[in-house]
């Protein structure tokens, strides 16, 4: 409060307008400024969206879905074998962190009460859901890349898998949370054993949840490129289903071209930009409308 | 309704007949961590009988139900300790298998809890787990179980549909079918009116009525007149002890405790 | 009234039961607890990986791999110096500039917005997390450093230029647009949604009475936000923000593009450089030998980096939804 705020007036009637001026311009800075930023990262979401449409959207035509990849010099070209590689792997990808993360999320929210290792698992898979994605790709590198003398598909959905673990894990452990204990103690009271309990009532109970933490995990690893420049690798040829050589895919097809000296290329990638981020955008906002319509 | 039985006065004559003992209590002593709730508990529940545990909120009441099947278990920092039988067994010891102990102990809850399957589902799910049933078989057991529970005639023809779609006084009989569906010893109810609206809790009421011709029935309730419109005997838990025990309308007319007094007649503080 | 002498509802169930209904179960507990420790195993096997493939390099180069400026792949000598220090700088402009925006945001979001707005404008910024890596990058190169070279970088350097301490930070040699302030900006444009959308979190974990009693003793928005609400999130908003950092600290394919992946070090944060992210992704695939020791080293280096920042945040956040 400043003095003339604080010091009687002459008059007896109370007066307005004793906020004090620069509190009022704080309040108004804040304001303003965080209207400002918020403004900012919208206006980045619609400008990268816009970029993509505008500069993707010229590329998009049947070819990119029918064609291969070009080779150098070579006119014209599709992504045909790079989304078809990206969707091989992304689902292996999804198919091995599924399990592991779902039981190891029901470790955590149903067997893990009072356990150090539940709290232990908990805390490490924090940390792995933070962990830079090209240390992942280098550790699949050293343990399956390297001494199996090559790249291979199995090495990048193995590296996409072990990025989509931990975010599987989280949401099934607190989706599960979510789920009454009355439910799992009227199953029990039926003589129900805990495994009977989790499978029948807990992991239907939380279904939905659990489906969209699956559905972030493919939304995350979708764009992954990170991990697969040297697990999975890329190449032009179309896919074949050998997984157990390099394989063609759209993030790393995307980083090679989009900086490469040829026209048809840098449009390919910009194309293929556009699809990796409407079918990630499309995943994210499907995960968020099934949860809210629970 | 099929099933009728001559009803005297609340049978307070069993009690001098001296029913068979179904569940025995001998010196049990609860512990939530080292919360002691409860505290030497001895006390008998006769066959085919409804014994109802009365008390303010917090007594002991419902954690003393919840000892029967031992699904207090489910939690590692609660345990019991004392004596606890079942047709003579004591339910207590490790060797019990608690899935098959709670089988044989159906238990309703506080609130509905319809498991997120169809109505068939949820009333065949106990009877899946512990029986070998043909598909007819289990149509029949499934049936007699909703007509039991006087829920029948309203879901016959839905019974495909989710449970959770029924009205809070048909989940609560949805769930009593599924329990008896097992055909249990004993039926433990745990305050199971207390979320339902008059009309259904007269339902319930009438139903627990009809089952003891087949079951030994335990109720905890907060409501001293459905105990005594329901039940055979009473028990009255005040701090996690049982201050008096003996036939309903005993407990109700003439206590020998005063606690017991001042709390059926309304002066408790 | 005359008992009706019907048979009971029980009936003999001897016959139908099942020998040994739950062999499954004990099964079942041992499978999820085997999943838990496949989690515990994976982050080990990375510490181990690291420390494995990097081995050879910092035996060879000793305490000179991190404090090294040469990165010669001709004479197989490797420091890491220039690629720890633009890891270290383009993440610590990152948080300069990313960390005011990300808590604005989330005051808007929380406590400006209209109610009706407050969802669409969430969701966006959500997106804007979801957006990969590499579209970053692109959007990066192509559209933002054209526009920093010619509006930013050019302008600046000419009034600098000569200027002591300011003018040997900010004059660019070379005014590509390309370099580690880039870096720095395009870093925190992709972790402003992410501590944003924690932020926003907390402060809406934060019960309503405290803000209106506050609002009651007569509190501008600015003061219920500087002295109630952003204190009572204190130490969580922390959490996020060093969750941020690990996000800034290990992020490559956006860095790799605009960086200039430059192997000298540059006093000038408009020259290019590198982060060990950029510089292992630039390099990996045609490495060998030494080279791709050092590399692995360089990764070892960045993952105990960002394992103790993540650390931190973990012990500071404390479980906060986060996906």
């Amino acid at each position: 409060m400043s003095d003339a705020a604080i010091t009687p007036s002459a008059e007896a009637e109370v007066k307005w307008g004793r906020v004090r001026q620069s509190r009022r311009i704080q309040d108004r800075i804040l304001r303003v400024g965080c209207t400002t930023a918020t403004a900012l990262a919208v206006f980045v979401l619609f400008w990268i969206l816009g970029m993509l449409l505008w500069k993707g959207g010229q590329g998009i035509s049947l070819d990119l879905f029918t064609k291969i990849t070009p080779g150098p010099g070579s006119q014209g070209g599709g992504l045909l074998n790079a989304i078809v590689g990206s969707i091989v792997l992304t689902f292996l990808g999804i198919a091995i962190a599924t399990p592991i993360g779902v039981m190891a999320g029901t470790f955590l929210a149903e067997y893990g009460k009072g356990s150090k290792l539940a709290e232990l698992v908990r805390f490490i898979n924090d940390i792995l859901l933070s962990a830079p994605s090209i240390l992942i790709g280098l550790f699949v590198y050293v343990v399956l890349v390297m001494p199996f003398q090559g790249y291979s598909g199995w090495a990048g959905s193995v590296a996409l898998a072990i990025i989509a673990l931990p975010v599987i894990v989280r949401t099934t452990e607190d989706m599960l949370r979510l789920v009454p204990n009355g439910l799992r103690e009227a199953a029990a009271a039926l003589g129900a054993p805990a495994s009977i309990v989790i499978r029948q009532v807990s992991w239907r109970a939380a279904k939905a949840g659990i489906v969209t933490g699956i559905l972030l995990a493919l939304a995350r690893i979708a764009g992954e490129t990170a991990p697969l420049l040297f697990t999975a690798l890329n190449n032009n040829f179309w896919f074949n289903w050998n997984l157990t050589g390099g394989i063609s895919n759209l993030p790393v097809t995307i980083y090679a071209f989009a900086s490469a000296p040829y026209d048809n290329w840098q449009q390919l990638a910009w194309a293929g930009a556009l699809l990796i981020t409407g079918a990630i955008l499309v995943l994210s906002i499907a995960a968020r409308a099934l949860i809210n319509r629970k | 309704m099929s099933m009728m039985t001559v009803q005297d006065a609340p049978s307070a004559a069993a009690a001098d007949q001296g029913a068979k003992v179904r569940i025995g209590v001998r010196g049990l002593d609860f512990y939530y961590g080292s919360f002691h709730a409860l505290k030497n508990i001895n006390m008998n529940f006769h066959d085919r009988q409804v014994t109802a545990m009365i008390g303010p909120s917090g007594c002991g009441k419902s954690t003393l139900l919840r000892i029967f099947n031992r699904i207090y278990s489910l939690y590692p920092e609660q345990r019991a300790t004392g004596e606890v039988t079942l047709d003579g067994r004591n339910i207590l010891s490790p060797s019990i298998d608690v899935n098959e102990l709670r089988a044989r102990i159906g238990m309703v809850f506080q609130k509905p809890t319809p498991f997120p399957m169809s109505i068939y589902d949820n009333c065949a799910f106990g009877l899946r787990l512990y029986e070998k049933l043909s598909k007819s078989e289990l149509d029949d057991r499934v049936e007699q179980a909703l007509r039991k529970a006087a829920l029948w005639d309203e879901v016959k023809d839905k019974l495909k549909q989710s449970g959770m779609g029924l009205s809070g006084g048909q989940q609560q009989r949805m769930c009593i079918a599924r329990t008896i569906a097992q055909q249990p010893d004993v039926i433990l109810f745990d305050e199971p009116t207390s979320a339902l609206d008059p009309i259904s809790t007269g339902k319930i009421e009438e139903l627990i009525e009809q089952l003891r011709a087949d079951f030994t029935i335990v109720i905890v309730t907060h409501n001293m007149q459905q105990a005594a419109r329901i039940s055979q005997y009473t028990a009255f838990m005040y701090l996690g002890e049982l201050i008096e025990f003996g036939p309903t309308t005993k407990i109700f007319m003439e206590p020998q405790q005063k606690r017991t007094l001042d709390y059926v007649t309304g002066r408790f503080g | 009234m005359v008992a009706v002498s019907e048979q009971t509802y029980k009936t003999a169930r001897t016959d139908t039961r099942r020998a040994k209904p739950f062999r499954f179960d004990p099964l079942f507990a041992a499978a999820t607890r085997a999943a838990a420790i496949t989690v515990l195993v994976l982050l080990f096997g990375i510490m181990a990986s690291m420390i494995y493939g990097g081995w050879p390099a910092f035996r060879a180069f000793g305490l000179g791999f991190l404090t090294g400026t040469q990165w010669d792949t001709m004479n197989d000598v490797y420091g890491g110096l220039p690629a720890i220090v633009g890891t270290l700088s383009t993440a610590l402009i990152a948080m300069v500039i990313g960390v005011p925006l990300s808590i604005g945001t989330a005051i808007y979001l929380t406590q400006l917005a209209p109610a009706w707005f407050k969802r669409p404008v969430g969701t966006a910024v959500e997106l804007l997390a979801a957006v990969p890596s590499i579209i970053y990058g692109m959007w990066g190169l192509f559209v933002f450093v054209p526009l920093f070279a010619a509006w930013f970088q050019v302008p600046v350097s000419s009034v600098v230029e000569g200027m002591p301490i300011v003018g040997t930070i900010f004059y660019a040699r070379s005014p590509s647009g390309l370099g580690i302030l880039s870096a720095g900006i395009i870093l925190a444009f992709m972790i402003v949604p992410f501590i944003a959308s924690l932020t926003r979190d907390m402060l809406d974990q934060i019960p309503t009475v405290l803000r209106e009693s506050a609002y009651g003793i007569g509190c501008t928005t600015w003061e219920v936000v500087r002295h109630v609400l952003l204190p009572q999130a204190g130490v969580s908003i922390i959490g996020a923000i060093m969750l941020g950092l690990g996000r800034a600290l290990g992020e490559t394919m956006a860095v790799t593009f605009v960086i200039g992946n430059a192997n000298r070090l540059s006093a000038s944060v408009m020259d290019p450089g590198s982060t060990i992210a950029s510089r292992i992704a630039s390099e990996f695939n045609e490495a060998l030998g030494m080279q791709m020791n050092a590399l692995i080293g360089l990764g070892c280096v960045l993952f105990f980096v960002t394992f103790v920042v993540l650390v931190i945040a973990r012990i500071l956040v404390s479980r906060v939804r986060q996906y």
